[in-house]
């Protein structure tokens, strides 16, 4: 029997409920108001009072209003027609939602249940399964999507039998498997998970050892990302966050795209909306929205479902994971989830920790990112989450809890900086306060050599160098004037401004700029690094100047053409005349 | 406001602080209003019994045995036709001596709008303002805040914009206006002969603080009437909404909670974020677009207000007086309109964002050079022509007092290119320098 409660007060959503019976901390309850259910999670427990957060506004609710309680966490379905979906937090599908407004307490499910989908069998009657193994596949838009032995399973079992070929509905039976008591268990296309779990059902998580192409120059070059790997986007706002993190799903070398827009602008998400579904992926040809998933939880929707907003996508995106494929996950922002936990925790009247957030905040958000990786399966194969988590911090001041707590969980660091987005020098991601942790990694060094370049982490610890050392010069200059530093000052200014103009700066909204593969990205890095490497003589500063811009604005042109096409050909000729000739 | 039929009066309050009163009442909803004393209250917290309230005019000689009689709802606004040309307090109220409007009674500070029901905002809203429409172009369904010190011309140039964008409604929601400030917007309304297309909800500084809450959910459930109903363009200009933080601050620090920074509730960024966001295209045709102020100290943007503010909305418009030229201009630098992308180049010019870049890259170059003049360097030629550029550039085309279309800005920032520089140190696409920069 369900535990029931009555409502005893009332703080905006925060709302204590007296309870006759069980609840178990993170339970999820409905809440009776007139009629309309109101969803709630229980997040504190205190003898027979409940405090529970609200998912919805919680006007008009009254003490002595009833509660019912679940007996499970807050859940997410996992199965086919997950892709291509938009949801709120709570994995209501928008889509679906009658009318203009959202109306509280209207829930839709998140899988379409009547939807066909052909099924082809994997297992055999006798094989021995366990949890994530696959039983079979559907094929969803153009991904082989896997149907596995539910997570929750622990134990092992054996399969009694399996549909054939055919079509089936997500609800159908598509397998029998038998536990070691004998019993028989009905398996179908769709399972549920507390979505802040982890699922944990694969044989180990090795250490990222592949790098991840994201077609953005000043990661993929400069500080690339690892497959399975984790990295975070600090800076304040109007420095881009949005648009880098729009451009890496655009262009990322992955087969799933999930993104979670958490308590952001609305029109940030219709963008995706409006553009996705007409967009095509360069690698399969495929529309881009055929492997997207949104997680929209905008800033005007309930708080306490902006929290659950990113578990619901870090949960599918570990489904997918189970399945052998390559998933991006993308949270923006993960400041605005930790900004819902401070709302709550202040109406618990918590002692607060830094800037009144909860003091486990740096425990959460570690937590959260661990939960990325790349992984072997049971089965040999691999998949991975790789999480990219943008941060708001207050005032731009990257001293505030939500960027160190992240700094310390995430491996790549892109400090978006405020002085270049001034000077629209996009992406703002500063070249000297950014890094990658994986270049380290000698797993990855050894990857990047095999497939971009035999001695590339070295060209691209040059570059770097190049970078600090013209900053170093830029100082210099500021402090002794143009004329009163020698020219060398200057030509190591210029390159580090040729390389910054170059390849640091991409222009995202150019058709061709906006998406650089590897390949070209190796082209441009090595004619840059060469030209740098020239020693050219000036008889003044202004020739330097002059000199330098000439091959910037050439190079520019360059990124703007078709890759090694006409166009692009001409300018490399105008470029080598331009450095032949100089002294 | 009337109430319902039969209603309970209590007469024992058990706590008053500055800005609530809590006593013991059975049966009261989560929100809804009541009458203390004669005054407007609302339903802030509920533990058991005891109620908590926020008196919006404040709790100044409110007795223990004051009259308190609820609602049994939250507030509500008259909506209909009636609303055009009329002036409203912050209850909704009328205050220029006409009748009450009579409509459908609908509670203020409704639902959002389904993220996925949204249409990507595409109209320009054109103001004549360079440093606006050329740098930092506005789109209907846009949310956008003026960044100003407190001396600057903000409400007038909100006043001006509001003039000249071509929309079917213009909901003005005054937070703490002065009362100069008040009669300046009634008189410019009235001057442009616009009245009957404004909608105005006015607390002025003569009145309480709290009560200033209730004007941007006056406002836009106005807005929403006109924009979801009518499917009419609706512009919300919302003045000044650092004193409806400063409100929000009071209430929080009157119900014990714990503030974040600079003072600020912890839910700022919701609490700004759901007015805000009330921004909407909608599929039908009807829009709300916000243009705010949000008065800074000493051109701080750190502070809590304005940054979590620009967190929401999508850009500010950074007013900020030249020194060299002495005209106010609309700064491009700490400026932006997140939305331009989607319509410059497309419903402008296409050298639009080519152009604008470009303009800026020099602009910023003349800042560099500046800094070197006054560090006592001597200036190449380039930083020369940087700086005679940067001032023709800030009086012809950063200046507030600027008014001319789209295709004139391109054409007088060319002129300036053509005047000062060189084809390389534009560093624009080739195919675009070939058509414009020959004439």
């Amino acid at each position: 029997m369900k535990t029931k409660g009555k409502v005893t007060g009332i703080i905006s959503n925060l709302v204590t409920i007296e309870v006759d019976g069980p609840v178990a901390q993170n339970e999820i309850c409905y809440i009776d108001l007139s009629g309309t259910k109101l969803m709630a999670e229980v997040i504190k427990i205190s003898k027979n009072e409940a405090f529970v957060q609200v998912y919805e506004s919680t006007r008009g609710l009254k003490p002595g209003d009833n509660a019912e309680f679940e007996g499970h966490m807050l859940e997410v379905s996992l199965g086919p027609g997950l892709l291509s979906s938009s949801y709120d937090g709570l994995q209501n599908n928008l889509e679906t939602m009658e009318g203009v407004f959202l109306i509280r307490g209207e829930y839709t499910a998140a899988l379409d249940s009547e939807k066909l989908w052909e099924f082809t069998p994997f297992a055999k009657p006798g094989d021995e399964v366990t949890a994530a193994d696959w039983l079979g596949e559907v094929t969803e838009g153009w991904l082989p999507h896997k149907i596995m032995v539910p997570f929750a399973f622990k134990e092992r079992y054996t399969v009694k039998s399996v549909a054939s070929s055919g079509e089936y509905k997500i609800t159908d039976t598509i397998a029998v498997i038998t536990d070691s008591s004998g019993s028989d268990l009905n398996i179908t296309m769709v399972q549920r998970w507390p979505v802040k779990i982890a699922v944990t059902a694969f044989r180990d998580k090795p250490r990222p050892y592949r790098f991840m192409e994201t077609g953005v120059r000043c990661i993929d070059t400069f500080n690339p990302i690892a497959e399975g790997g984790t990295g975070f986007i600090p800076g304040p706002f109007g420095c881009g966050k949005t648009v880098l993190q729009h451009a890496i799903s655009k262009q990322a070398e992955a087969d799933v795209i999930i993104m979670a827009a958490c308590g952001e602008r609305a029109n940030e998400v219709v963008e995706i909306f409006t553009e996705f579904p007409k967009l095509i992926d360069a690698r399969t040809g495929r529309k881009l929205m055929e492997r997207t998933t949104i997680i929209c939880n905008t800033s005007n929707m309930p708080v306490a479902a902006r929290e659950a907003s990113v578990y619901t996508a870090m949960t599918i995106g570990e489904y997918y994971r189970a399945m052998g494929h390559k998933v991006l996950l993308l949270a923006d922002s993960t400041s605005r989830w930790a900004q819902a936990l401070r709302e709550m925790s202040n109406r618990m009247e918590e002692l607060p920790g830094a800037d009144a957030f909860p003091m486990d905040l740096p425990a959460i958000i570690s937590n959260f990112y661990s939960r990325a990786g790349i992984v072997n399966l049971n089965n040999g194969k691999t998949g991975s989450v790789t999480f990219i988590g943008t941060v708001s911090p207050a005032g731009g001041n990257l001293k505030e809890p939500v960027t160190e707590s992240t700094k310390k969980a995430a491996r790549c660091f892109y400090a978006l900086s405020q002085n270049r987005a001034d000077r629209k020098r996009y992406p703002a991601v500063d070249p000297i306060d950014s890094y990658s942790k994986y270049l380290e990694y000698p797993e990855i060094v050894e990857d990047l050599t095999k497939r971009v370049n035999h001695d590339w982490v070295e060209k691209v610890l040059h570059g770097k160098n190049l970078v600090l050392r013209g900053k170093e010069a830029y100082e210099q200059i500021n402090i002794l004037g143009d004329d009163g530093v020698p020219i060398e000052y200057h030509k190591k200014f210029w390159k580090s401004e040729l390389i910054d103009f170059t390849i640091l700066q991409q222009d995202a909204f150019d058709k061709i700029d906006a998406s650089s593969p590897m390949e070209r990205q190796q082209f441009m890095f090595t004619l840059v690094l060469d030209i740098c490497d020239k020693e050219f003589e000036f008889e003044n500063f202004e020739e330097c100047a002059d000199f330098y811009k000439k091959l910037i604005n050439i190079i520019r042109q360059m990124n703007y053409s078709e890759f090694k096409g006409e166009d692009f050909n001409r300018y490399l000729e105008q470029l080598k005349n331009e450095t032949d000739n100089g002294r | 406001m009337a109430g319902r039929a039969f209603q309970k009066i209590y007469t024992q309050l058990e706590a008053i602080t500055k800005a609530t009163i809590s006593l013991r009442a059975k049966g009261v909803t989560n929100e809804e209003l009541a009458i203390v004393a004669g005054r407007l209250a609302q339903v802030v917290k509920i533990k058991k019994d005891l109620v908590t309230l926020q008196v919006f005019s404040g709790t100044e000689n409110i007795a223990t045995n004051a009259e308190v009689i609820f609602f049994g709802e939250p507030p509500v606004l008259n909506v209909s036709d009636e609303l055009a040309g009329r002036f409203f307090n912050a209850y909704g109220e009328p205050i220029d001596n006409g009748p009450a409007p009579q409509g459908e009674r609908r509670f203020i500070g409704g639902p959002s709008v389904n993220p996925f029901r949204r249409m990507q905002p595409s109209e320009l809203i054109p103001t004549g303002i360079a440093g606006i429409d050329l740098n930092n172009t506005l789109v209907s369904g846009q949310k956008i805040p003026f960044f100003a010190d407190p001396d600057q011309p903000y409400n007038q140039v909100m006043a001006l914009v509001a003039m000249r964008a071509d929309v079917d409604k213009i909901i003005l929601g005054g937070m703490g206006l002065t009362n100069d400030d008040y009669l300046f917007f009634k008189q410019s309304f009235e001057n442009a002969g616009a009245l009957n297309k404004i909608i105005s909800f006015v607390n002025t500084t003569e009145q309480p603080p709290v009560e200033r809450l209730l004007i941007p959910d006056m406002a836009l459930a106005a807005a929403e009437y006109f924009a979801v109903d009518k499917n009419e363009k609706v512009l919300v200009l919302l003045t000044d909404m650092t004193l409806y933080a400063d409100a929000l601050s009071i209430v929080s620090n009157r119900m014990d909670q714990i503030p974040s920074k600079d003072s600020m509730p912890g839910s700022l960024y919701s609490d700004l974020a759901k007015i805000y966001e009330k921004a909407v295209q909608l599929p039908d045709g009807g829009s709300i677009t916000i243009i705010a102020v949000t008065t800074l100290s000493g051109g701080d943007i750190t502070h809590a207000i304005p940054d979590n503010t620009g967190y929401i909305t999508e850009g500010q418009l950074f007013l900020r007086t030249d020194s060299d030229t002495g005209k106010v201009i609309v700064d491009p630098f700490r400026s932006l309109s997140r939305l331009k992308q989607l319509v410059i180049g497309n419903k402008t010019r296409e050298d639009h964002n080519h152009v604008m870049n470009a303009a800026v890259r020099l602009y910023a170059d003349a800042a560099n050079a500046k800094t070197k003049l006054e560090n006592g360097f001597d200036l190449s030629d380039y930083d020369l022509r940087c700086l005679e550029y940067a001032k023709d550039y800030s009086v012809r085309l950063l200046s507030i007092d600027v008014n001319i279309n789209t295709t004139e800005m391109l054409d007088t920032v060319w002129e300036l290119f053509r005047k000062y520089f060189t084809v390389n140190e534009l560093g624009i696409k080739e195919a675009i320098m070939n058509k414009y920069w020959e004439v």
